[in-house]
């Protein structure tokens, strides 16, 4: 604990040492590997303490100039993406067994993703879309990637930057759009908007607008998994700033306390809202070091490559349904939008060349395309119909939403009470609502 | 006299009050370098620099209850949620740390501390960005709460609620910041616990606060120009402490009172209102007094929908006219 409180602080490095070590390029593998049988036998926390491996081994920067451009984005791309010393994921049996069916469905998935946001942010700047709306885009390999690794009785659950996930898991784009539109139709029947996208006949439980709050709801997945005695995991996902929520270090503590099989996947690009890592988190070089301190294994990966993400949450996803035991995830990504489409500054707080550095070299629908046509598993006008069919699908969505009924005004009392909508005998004693 | 933005009234008001006292300091999410999410601390980082505008991580419950620590020792925190709702990770500091301290400490300790930000519905966040918590938190002797309407009254609330030695828990509303108003140069305080009639009638009393009162002056005009009904528009600006003497006098002046508050019908603001009248005002009252509240349902997102949800003018005026 002492030890990683005493990793780079504002005192004894310069600046300029701590922007570098932002920036440096992560590791991937678990480094906090401690024989998790072992550590629980052992009878004093202190000599438990003792094994804790040294958090992270830094890699080299390779490249300091270009680190150097992007100091201010912790949320650096990870080794493999980046030229020089790359590991190869795609020799990973996660990987390797993989169809070229499904290998070119992934890119099915993330152009979607992208194309149904695009086609949402046009209407949502022309004034049809009321709230907030927090786009993916740039981020979808992290949810495609978890999708593709949930094996039907794995349960997924993130905060309000979900569209992605709920695509990913399956979700059609018609009754995401219309919930974006406030239509009836919607997955949510216009009650929920951009931030509460739910499905969980798909395994997907949200969509949390609150910061932090689905980390616990996460942990609740887990306990019903195995209080059932179901061999699927709960994955939680949240933001490099959500951590900072109290509740997430309690979940942590319960979670390792009740052996819960629970993935909590940070999915850090870099900022919440305006607030870069280093002025969020004290502990700058990884924020899943932080379960160190709870007797949880973490590690950090790459979120730009799919068989990067694929080969490390898919290892952690089988620990934890088959140890029954959480791991925490850190995983690097950007974001090219603001915080939300109405976030102003969203080329003040990082540089506009950032932003196209990260576009430019890390886009994980890029480096998947380039991939695939390496591996000569699709061809360039493969991928140009993939997209055109993900463009067509987004904009039908987009008409079908427009087209779509408001929801009824009687709705407004609908889906408040389990008993009342089903006129149940608990439904009908006492007054339940008291407009008027 | 000038005319500014609720948001700057604001702005005025904290600027005033951290030159004044060195003790005054701002802190919450993105207050500081991103001039704030509504940018009602806009400019104040560059000016008066990171010891007395601070950012804080996405941790309410701990910077909210730095903020109670922080004012037991005399400092005078102004503690921004970026929304109201967001305080509800962080309650036991407000309810539990900062509403009981002094009590239970036998007054040996002050917690003048001010916790402020927009606390409305009706701009399609969906239900858990849009609470309005002022009843609950009302509901907590110890704590102070207050909602102002107009640019004038967010300014001198604000100076007075800085000033205070008790908790204020500050009440805005996102729809409100653009809206313009007259309000004086320099420093002016408005006592927390005094209502304002905002307009004079004599048929009806319209009580209300916060975006209500807006609602409600609306209303009275279309009751004066179509139904020949002149209203008497009560402000309340703060909840607790509450002004029972000017509403008590309205409603023995009108002997009508209808209830109008974006607050949610259960055990609302209204709701206490309504007792008061109950308890004070019954032989002054020709006609039941009446509600209009937001409608008793979680905040919906559909943009059409949510409208519905929340008093209109036309509203109060169809209940105004039910009660002749
Ligand atoms: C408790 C709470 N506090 C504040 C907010 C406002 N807010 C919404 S998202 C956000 C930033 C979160 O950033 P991060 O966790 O990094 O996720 P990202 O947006 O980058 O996906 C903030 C401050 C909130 N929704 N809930
Ligand atoms: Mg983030």
């Amino acid at each position: 604990m002492a030890r990683i409180l005493s990793l780079p602080s504002k005192s004894k490095k310069s600046p300029k040492t701590a922007a570098k070590k932002a920036a440096r390029p992560s590791v991937t593998r678990s480094v906090a590997k401690k024989p998790a049988k072992a550590v629980k036998k052992a009878p004093a926390k202190a000599t438990k303490a003792v094994k804790v491996a040294k958090p992270v081994k830094l890699a080299p920067v390779k490249k300091p100039a270009k680190a150097k451009a992007i100091a201010s984005a912790p949320a650096s791309p990870s080794a493999t993406s980046s030229a020089g010393s790359r590991k190869d994921f795609s020799k990973d049996p996660i990987n390797s067994s993989l169809k070229p069916a499904d290998k070119i469905g992934f890119l099915r998935e993330m152009l979607r993703i992208r194309r149904f946001e695009q086609q949402a942010l046009k209407y949502y700047n022309q004034g049809l879309m009321g709230g907030f709306l927090h786009l993916y885009i740039g981020q979808e390999s992290v949810a495609v990637g978890t999708a593709s690794l949930m094996n039907g009785k794995d349960e997924i659950i993130t905060a309000y930057r979900d569209h992605g996930h709920g695509l990913a898991v399956g979700m059609e784009m018609n009754p995401c759009m219309a919930e974006l539109f406030g239509k009836g139709t919607g997955c949510s029947k216009g009650k929920g908007g951009s931030m509460h996208f739910f499905a969980p006949d798909k395994h997907y439980w949200g969509g949390h607008g609150i910061v932090g709050g689905q980390a616990p709801l996460g942990m609740g997945l887990a306990f019903a998994l195995k209080y059932k005695g179901i061999k699927g995991c709960a994955v939680a996902f949240l933001g490099d700033g959500a951590v900072n929520q109290g509740v997430f270090s309690e979940c942590l503590n319960m979670a390792a306390l009740f052996d819960l099989p629970i993935v909590f996947v940070i999915e850090n690009n870099g900022y919440s809202m305006g607030t870069s890592l280093e002025r969020s988190s004290a502990i700058r070089h990884s924020l899943a070091s932080r379960a160190e301190g709870f007797d949880v294994d973490w590690s950090l990966c790459g979120g730009f490559d799919l068989y990067e993400l694929r080969a490390n949450l898919g290892a952690v996803m089988e620990k934890a349904r088959s140890k029954s035991r959480p791991h925490v995830l850190e995983v690097a990504t950007y974001r090219y939008y603001g915080h939300s489409v109405a976030d102003a500054n969203a080329k003040k707080y990082r540089s506009p060349e950032e932003i196209e550095r990260y576009k430019t070299e890390f886009d994980p629908i890029t480096l998947w395309e380039k991939q695939l046509l390496k591996e000569k598993v699709i061809t360039e006008a493969g991928i140009e119909k993939i997209d055109s069919e993900a463009k067509a699908e987004a904009a039908a969505a987009a008409e079908f939403a427009i087209a779509s009924p408001w929801p009824s005004e009687e709705s407004i009392f609908e889906d408040i009470y389990h008993e009342v909508d089903h006129k149940t005998e608990a439904g009908q004693t006492g007054r339940h609502f008291f407009s008027e | 006299m000038p005319v500014i933005t609720y948001r700057q009234a604001l702005n005025d008001a904290f600027a005033e009050e951290l030159t004044r006292d060195e003790n005054v300091f701002l802190m919450g999410e993105e207050v500081a370098q991103y001039n704030g999410a509504y940018k009602v601390t806009e400019g104040l980082w560059k000016r008066f620099g990171s010891k007395r505008i601070i950012d804080t991580p996405i941790s309410e419950a701990a910077f909210l209850g730095m903020g109670v620590g922080a004012a037991m020792m005399g400092l005078r925190p102004v503690v921004e949620l970026m929304f109201w709702s967001f305080a509800y990770v962080g309650l036991d500091q407000i309810i539990n740390n900062a509403g009981c301290i002094r009590y239970m400490s036998g007054g040996l300790i002050n917690v003048p501390m001010v916790i402020r930000g927009p606390a409305n519905g009706g701009t399609n966040v969906g239900a858990t960005h849009s609470h309005t918590p002022e009843n609950f938190l009302a509901n907590t002797p110890g704590l102070k709460v207050v909602c102002p309407a107009t640019p004038y009254d967010a300014k001198g609330l604000m100076i007075s609620s800085i000033r205070d030695n008790d908790t204020v828990c500050f009440m805005e509303n996102t729809l409100l910041y653009g809206d313009l108003g007259e309000v004086p140069d320099g420093s002016y305080t408005i006592p927390l616990g005094v209502a304002d009639v905002k307009r004079e009638g004599l048929d009806v009393s319209l009580i209300a606060h916060g975006r209500a009162v807006l609602t409600c002056l609306a209303a009275a005009e279309i009751l004066a120009a179509e139904h020949g009904i002149e209203a008497e528009v009560v402000d309340l600006r703060s909840i607790r402490p509450l002004d029972e003497e000017t509403i008590l006098n309205s409603v023995a002046k009108t002997h009508r009172a209808v209830l109008v508050d974006e607050n949610k019908p259960f055990c609302g603001v209204s709701s206490q209102i309504a007792a008061l009248l109950a308890e004070h005002a019954f032989d002054e009252l020709d006609a039941p007094v009446l509600r209009v509240t937001a409608l008793d349902a979680p905040a919906i997102y559909s943009m059409p929908l949510e409208k519905l949800q929340l008093p209109d003018a036309q509203a109060v005026v169809a209940k105004v006219l039910s009660s002749f």
